[in-house]
């Protein structure tokens, strides 16, 4: 009997025309938990280094998460996982709403895409039978409009679909997969889904999900949910009468929230005034004032149509906007602001991109980022008013006119959709210069600061996932000024997994202050619960992403062994599930090692931070690597593979002599 | 004539389409209880359609074996509505409050238990307080009293055509209605 999973992973092969159902090895279950790990596991034994993003043998795999359909609330991410055609490197993107659970009713843990169709298809999953059927009538149709012309023609109102618009049919190297409220948008893995010429997933599951001690598991999730919308006891009122500082405040408002910050993200002041504008380039310190809030506030509220959340969880970190006339569409945190951000504008100017950009089925992180840039260049001379024909003058029709070239891959625009990195170098004659936002050729938050965070350029440079938020998040970004509130703090934290991490914190006084050692096991400890995470189908809300904004954390260390346990079955204690995050990181990074990913790639952008210093930077990333197991290359050690279980990475390095 | 009873109260503004009563419900009624989830066993569905924002939490109803001849729609401030998103009948023109296996009808029973809980499971999932639990006062109807009063009396006669025989109990009536 399979606990929590099915046991069953479907194989559709789109170049034959194959549909098959594998049962999976429950011992896998055991050494990596499901999700992303066992996705990465089969990436490693499928996917060697010699195979091309847009290879047939490339493989595209969505995978529900070990505890996505259970009761425990937000467990519901799916993960897409494949060779990115940005970096080359593992592409890692993830999305909420209902599809992981949808795939556990139907049956599946995993639907892997391998080959190539020669024309565009749509699958159709309803339980045991699967079809692969034409979508060449979709061709050019928007990410949720597929949706709903799909649900109609099947005559299946409760099918959820998750599907590529043009940009991904395109191969633009920043499509997403769209589904629901929620996409898929990182890494490129719409683009690799165009190039098999797959335009949509649609699934209906009404089989059982089982349980290890189901009732036992039941009870935990009821208490659980409480924990989840419970308040703290010291509210933003009560900080600001005790007279606390405005860093404070900010983490006590985000503890009191019912729902969630980003629910409630009218006061934005902390993307305004810390991010770069534009080609992540200016920062404008007090851009933020009571009489902009208030104007965006009615701009919000006057158009919110509802705030919805992913199944099964009580939060609504959905914005769902409509404006009168226009398309409804949805955003949570930072997506509101990229389009204006990089434009120079107000928010009604990413309320009037961003149902086109769902449409088309684009990152909202990166695709903005791209246009600034192009922009720049344009101003810089680097290109010039031939490459862009017919563009319009004013900065909102040039936004929407590069939007559409990118998307439609002409002209200029076909560079473009290949991203920042790879866009500046087709481009040449010094577009180099203008890409100063990428890491390992991937767009990065467009954060330009002063001194250095230690633990934040250990993320930056060794983080996988690629963006910083899919690696920070559990220690809080900025110390507290006084030992008074950094008391109060550490008095409600019970996410960490060491008491040492309340002492740092109590410790620390000024950002740039943290020891090397400090450093290196809080960026660990960032990572690894986003390793869990995303394994379980966990949202990063409660729990990897979330401990920094203040100590209440649904889903930690302590406790996921015990829900694993009740779940699955599988008996776990707090250092076994520890190593699995290690066993599944490390094979992320020896997946991507084989695909030639080296020290020299581990760079933050060189403006990230004002004052840099190369020597005590590069001693940092030395002890890190030394840290984690990992020789002066970045490479993890013989003996740290051996000792996860990891064997067999160690035999192919060695056969390849990376090792 | 009124009296009371406890109803659960659907404000579909405040849905947010997170499912949870489903999934809550569907572990409820599950024998061995909890031991499985599935929405599709729920006696409670949301009735979803995104992009015209309708989110309406519907329980199962009574099942019944025609489809009706109501399925219209309705517009109501110029949004079409199908009738069928209200409407919590398992019926045979949708796959709706049916056992998915068996194809059984499902109906919602207010989590009937011993001891009755607070309140049904649905409710107490629904943080956004979409579902809330309320006791409502319903004016008992002439029709309903009638019907119930002589289901009383027939409950009585069944039990004395049990015990006396029906021959007996049909000639007593006769002699009773001559007298």
């Amino acid at each position: 009997m399979r606990y929590a999973e099915t046991g069953v992973n479907l194989e559709i092969d789109l170049s034959r025309g194959s549909i098959e159902k594998d049962q999976t090895d429950p011992e896998l279950t055991k050494l990596y938990l499901g999700g992303q790990g066992t996705a990465v596991k089969i990436l490693w034994d499928r996917v060697g280094p010699e195979v091309e993003p847009f290879s047939p043998d490339n493989l595209l795999i969505f995978s529900s998460g070990l505890l996505d359909g259970s009761a425990v609330s937000g467990a519901n991410r799916t993960s897409v996982n494949s060779i990115s055609p940005a970096t080359h490197l593992m592409s890692h993107s993830l999305m909420g709403s209902y599809f992981g659970p949808e795939m556990k009713f139907a049956g599946y843990d995993k639907i892997i895409i391998r080959g190539k169709s020669p024309h565009l298809v749509y699958l159709w999953i309803n339980n045991d039978k699967v079809e692969i059927r034409d979508a060449r009538h979709l061709a050019g149709k928007g990410t949720r409009e597929t949706g709903d012309l799909i649900r109609a023609e099947l005559g299946q109102d409760k099918a959820q679909v998750a599907a590529i618009g043009p940009a991904g049919e395109n191969r633009v190297f920043t499509a997403s997969i769209t589904h629901s409220d929620a996409s898929a948008a990182r890494g490129g893995a719409g683009a690799i889904m165009g190039d098999k010429r797959l335009k949509a997933i649609a699934i209906r599951g009404t089989k059982d999900i089982y349980f290890a001690k189901p009732a036992e598991l039941f009870a935990f999730c009821m208490a659980a949910r409480k924990e989840i919308m419970s308040r703290h006891e010291e509210t933003e009122e009560v900080a600001r009468e005790k007279g606390r500082s405005a860093v404070y405040q900010e983490m006590a408002k985000h503890r009191q929230q019912l729902g969630d910050w980003m629910a409630t993200d009218e006061d934005d002041s902390f993307h305004h005034d810390n991010f770069a504008w534009g080609n992540a380039r200016t920062r404008r310190k007090n851009y933020w004032n009571k009489e902009l809030e208030e104007r965006w506030r009615r701009l919000k509220f006057d158009n919110l149509s509802r705030q919805t959340g992913c199944f099964n969880c009580p939060k609504i970190c959905h914005n769902v906007i409509c404006i009168p006339g226009g398309q409804r569409f949805s955003y949570k945190c930072y997506a509101k602001d990229t389009f204006h951000m990089a434009s120079f504008q107000e928010l009604d100017f990413s309320y009037e991109m961003l149902p086109i950009a769902e449409e088309y089925g684009v990152d909202a992180y990166s695709t903005p980022q791209i246009i600034a840039f192009a922009l720049e260049l344009l101003e810089a001379g680097i290109l010039t008013d031939k490459d862009f024909p017919g563009m319009p003058s004013d900065i909102r029709g040039r936004f929407h006119y590069l939007l559409d070239i990118i998307v439609r891959r002409e002209g200029i625009g076909d560079i473009l959709a290949n991203g920042v990195y790879a866009a500046a170098r087709q481009i040449g004659k010094g577009a180099e210069n203008f890409d100063h936002n990428t890491t390992k050729k991937f767009e990065q938050i467009p954060i330009k600061l002063g001194k250095l965070n230690p633990a934040f350029f250990l993320m930056i440079a060794t983080g996988e996932k690629m963006g910083i938020t899919q690696i920070e998040g559990s220690f809080p970004q900025n110390p507290l000024p006084t030992a008074e509130e950094r008391e109060a703090f550490v008095k409600e934290w019970v996410a960490p997994p060491d008491e040492k991490f309340k002492q740092y914190f109590l410790q620390w006084e000024k950002r740039d202050q943290i020891t090397n050692q400090m450093a290196c096991e809080i960026a660990e400890w960032n990572e690894m619960m986003h390793y869990l995470d995303d394994a379980l189908g966990l949202c990063a809300f409660l729990s990897s992403f979330r401990g920094q904004f203040g100590g209440k954390v649904a889903y930690t260390i302590h406790n996921e062994p015990e829900i694993i346990s009740m779940a699955a079955g599988i008996n776990l204690d707090e250092k076994g599930l520890w190593e699995i995050g290690q066993r599944n990181r490390n094979l992320v990074r020896a997946l991507n090692v084989r695909r030639g990913m080296r020290r020299k790639d581990e760079r933050p952008p060189e403006d990230h931070w004002a004052v840099r210093n190369e020597e005590s930077e590069q001693k940092l990333l030395s002890d890190y690597y030394a840290y984690r197991g990992w020789n002066e290359e970045g490479i993890p050690k013989a003996e740290t593979l051996n000792k996860l279980g990891l064997d067999y990475v160690r035999k192919d390095f060695e056969d390849r002599g990376i090792l | 004539m009124v009296k009371k009873e406890k109803i659960i109260k659907v404000n579909t503004d405040k849905c947010t389409g997170c499912r949870s009563c489903e999934i809550a419900c569907s572990a409820f009624h599950a024998t061995p209880k909890y031991s499985i989830t599935n929405p599709s066993r729920a006696r409670i569905h949301v009735f979803r359609n995104e992009l015209a924002n309708e989110y309406v939490p519907v329980y199962a109803s009574e099942y019944t074996q025609a489809r009706c001849n109501g399925r219209q729609i309705h517009t109501i401030s110029g949004k079409e509505y199908s009738l069928c998103t209200f409407c919590g009948a398992s019926c045979p023109s949708r796959d709706i409050f049916k056992e998915p296996d068996s194809g059984l009808p499902l109906k919602c029973d207010l989590c009937e238990n011993d001891p009755p809980l607070e309140a049904p499971m649905c409710v107490q999932v629904c943080e956004p307080g979409c579902l809330t639990y309320e006791e409502r006062e319903e004016p008992e109807s002439e029709v309903e009293s009638t019907v119930e009063k002589r289901r009383e009396m027939e409950i009585g006669l069944e039990s004395l055509i049990k015990k006396h025989g029906i021959k007996t109990v049909q000639d007593s009536l006769s002699r009773l209605s001559k007298s």
